[in-house]
């Protein structure tokens, strides 16, 4: 198992926003997370990869307990988030984006390989290279974040609503960007509010209500359950 | 006209450790919204190791400008380090009144234990000649001159602002810092230790203020007393907020235009020099409080 998320409870405050969750990711697989506007998706990112803290609970990653680790470590062990809205650093150009997040690779000889890869995958990141990337369009902008997640080389993403504000066509590209990099071997836990999308891509799919995991199977299941189809498939 | 020019000289030259001072002012804000008061206290440490170390270093290297200035800044680099380690650190997530109210404090005490008669001592002290002051003429019939340590002041300060241009721009570090700047979180998912660029910024900042300790003694040949930064730290964090604070660039400008505006105003009336620094927070405030190259941002909640 490369993620065992173990009854956690993460507050903001006083108000409880994980209440006892547990899931697990296997290696090489797609897992989504899906649910309703504060349901706890972003929550239970932002809490394994450190920024928040569990209250209580813990987080196994790869055998190693990360329950407690600060962010900045839990990146150079591997693990990536790709935080929602974006969050790129609108005062930096795309390069610079790219190159701040080499700050959690040792290896920075990977850089030049794991660059072309990046502009491989988003051309259009390479023509606006010297641009402030705050002045680039939402759909760039998506890509870049993406990019920078794939800039540290880490086997294991997180992908925090990525189809986020984008057109019907950039979500496919998107997707299909997802798909991609699962196949170059990262495992992927891919939380969004496009349900539909996330279980096409996905091996498996937790679904998050209020603060709690109210169903589990894999992507099939949940895609002919009927209550899922009936609160987040659209009937 | 030759008034005129030999006054735009002289604001340049005040203009210049103004600016070393409002860098540090501007980089510590830009990173941890402090506003470090005892930054003022850092420049005057910078000015007494010049007074203390000038003596040691010309008898050592033979030659005392560039070795004091560097031990300088060095120590001060040091001091600041200290200083966030021990005061801000544990006050980090704390509201941020806690952290400005603990500034201040710093502030008193640093003045205070350094006019300490075994310490610093409250009294006047001859600045030791770092150079030789020499006055060169400008050729022509304006009668305008330029003394050699005014040369040294705009030189120094160029060379030190166009280094950390180079470093907050061209290495990783420094990419990390404005990162670090614009959003912390995020950040730290790129793997960039926190602590360890808030450090750096506490490091940076202070060794320019130390420089600019070095550059005003120097220039005025005299410290009047380990009280002696409040004044041009004042003056400092105002052209810092012309600027915009935060705002690296901005904080070299208003500082400029802060030296430029006094050096006229004392030619007026000496009082009016003070006084003008005080008329440009005001007049910057009331049309443009987040200053000449800063952006208005609206708090995050």
């Amino acid at each position: 198992m490369l993620l065992e998320v173990r009854n956690i409870d993460v507050f903001y405050g006083s108000i409880r926003a994980l209440k006892g969750v547990s899931f697990s990711v296997e290696k090489g697989e797609i897992v989504s997370i899906i649910g309703a506007n504060g349901a706890g998706k972003s929550t239970t990112l932002r809490a394994i990869s450190g920024i928040l803290r569990a209250a209580s609970g813990s987080i196994i990653y790869d055998g190693h307990d990360i329950t407690h680790t600060p962010p900045h470590l839990i990146a150079r062990m591997g693990i990536s988030h790709v935080p929602e809205g974006r969050g790129i650093f609108g005062n930096l150009t795309v390069q610079e984006n790219l190159d701040v997040a080499l700050s959690s690779v040792k290896d920075k000889k990977t850089a030049g390989p794991n660059q072309d890869k990046v502009f491989s995958l988003f051309p259009r990141l390479k023509e606006r290279r010297r641009q402030i990337s705050g002045t680039l369009s939402g759909g760039e902008q998506q890509m870049l974040a993406v990019g920078r997640g794939l800039m540290q080389n880490n086997p294991f993403m997180l992908l925090d609503e990525p189809s986020m504000g984008l057109s019907p066509v950039l979500t496919e590209e998107i997707f299909g960007v997802i798909v991609e990099i699962n196949q170059l071997g990262k495992t992927v836990l891919l939380v969004e509010q496009n349900a539909f999308k996330a279980l096409s891509i996905a091996n498996r799919g937790y679904v998050l209500e209020t603060g709690s995991v109210v169903l589990a199977g894999t992507a099939a299941e949940l895609r002919d359950n009927p209550d899922v189809k009936k609160a987040y498939l659209g009937g | 006209m030759g008034q005129f020019l030999q006054q735009l000289i002289n604001g340049i030259q005040i203009g210049s450790i103004y600016a070393l001072i409002a860098l540090g002012y501007t980089m510590v804000y830009g990173i941890v919204r402090l506003i470090n008061f005892a930054h003022a206290d850092i420049f005057m440490f910078g000015a007494y190791m010049g007074f203390f170390l000038a003596p040691v270093m010309a008898k050592v290297f033979g030659g005392a400008f560039i070795p004091t200035i560097i031990a300088a800044m060095l120590i001060t680099g040091l001091l600041g380090f200290v200083m966030e380690k021990l005061a801000y650190r544990p006050l980090r997530y704390k509201s941020r009144l806690s952290a400005l109210i603990t500034a201040l404090g710093v502030s008193i005490f640093l003045e205070n234990f350094c006019a300490m008669p075994f310490v610093f001592g409250p009294t006047f002290r001859a600045f030791p000649d770092l150079i030789v002051a020499k006055n060169i003429p400008i050729p022509g019939n304006l009668g305008l001159s330029v003394s050699n340590v005014l040369l040294l002041d705009i030189g120094v300060s160029v060379i030190l602002m166009v280094l950390l241009f180079w470093f907050v721009n061209k290495t990783l570090i420094g990419k990390q810092m404005r990162a670090v700047a614009f959003d912390k979180p995020t950040a730290s998912l790129m793997g960039i230790n926190i602590d360890v660029v808030i450090s750096t910024a506490f490091i940076v900042g202070p060794a320019l203020a130390g420089a600019g300790g070095i550059l005003y003694g120097t220039t005025y040949g005299m410290l009047a007393s380990p009280f002696l930064g409040i004044w041009p730290g004042l003056k400092a964090f105002i052209a810092a907020v012309l600027g915009g604070i935060g705002n690296i660039p901005g904080a070299v400008l208003g500082a400029y235009i802060m030296g430029i505006s006094e050096a006229f105003a004392t030619s007026v009336n000496s009082n009016l020099g003070y006084g003008i620094a005080f008329a440009i927070l005001i007049g910057i405030l009331l049309i443009r409080p987040s200053g000449l190259l800063g952006k208005f941002m609206p708090e995050k909640v």
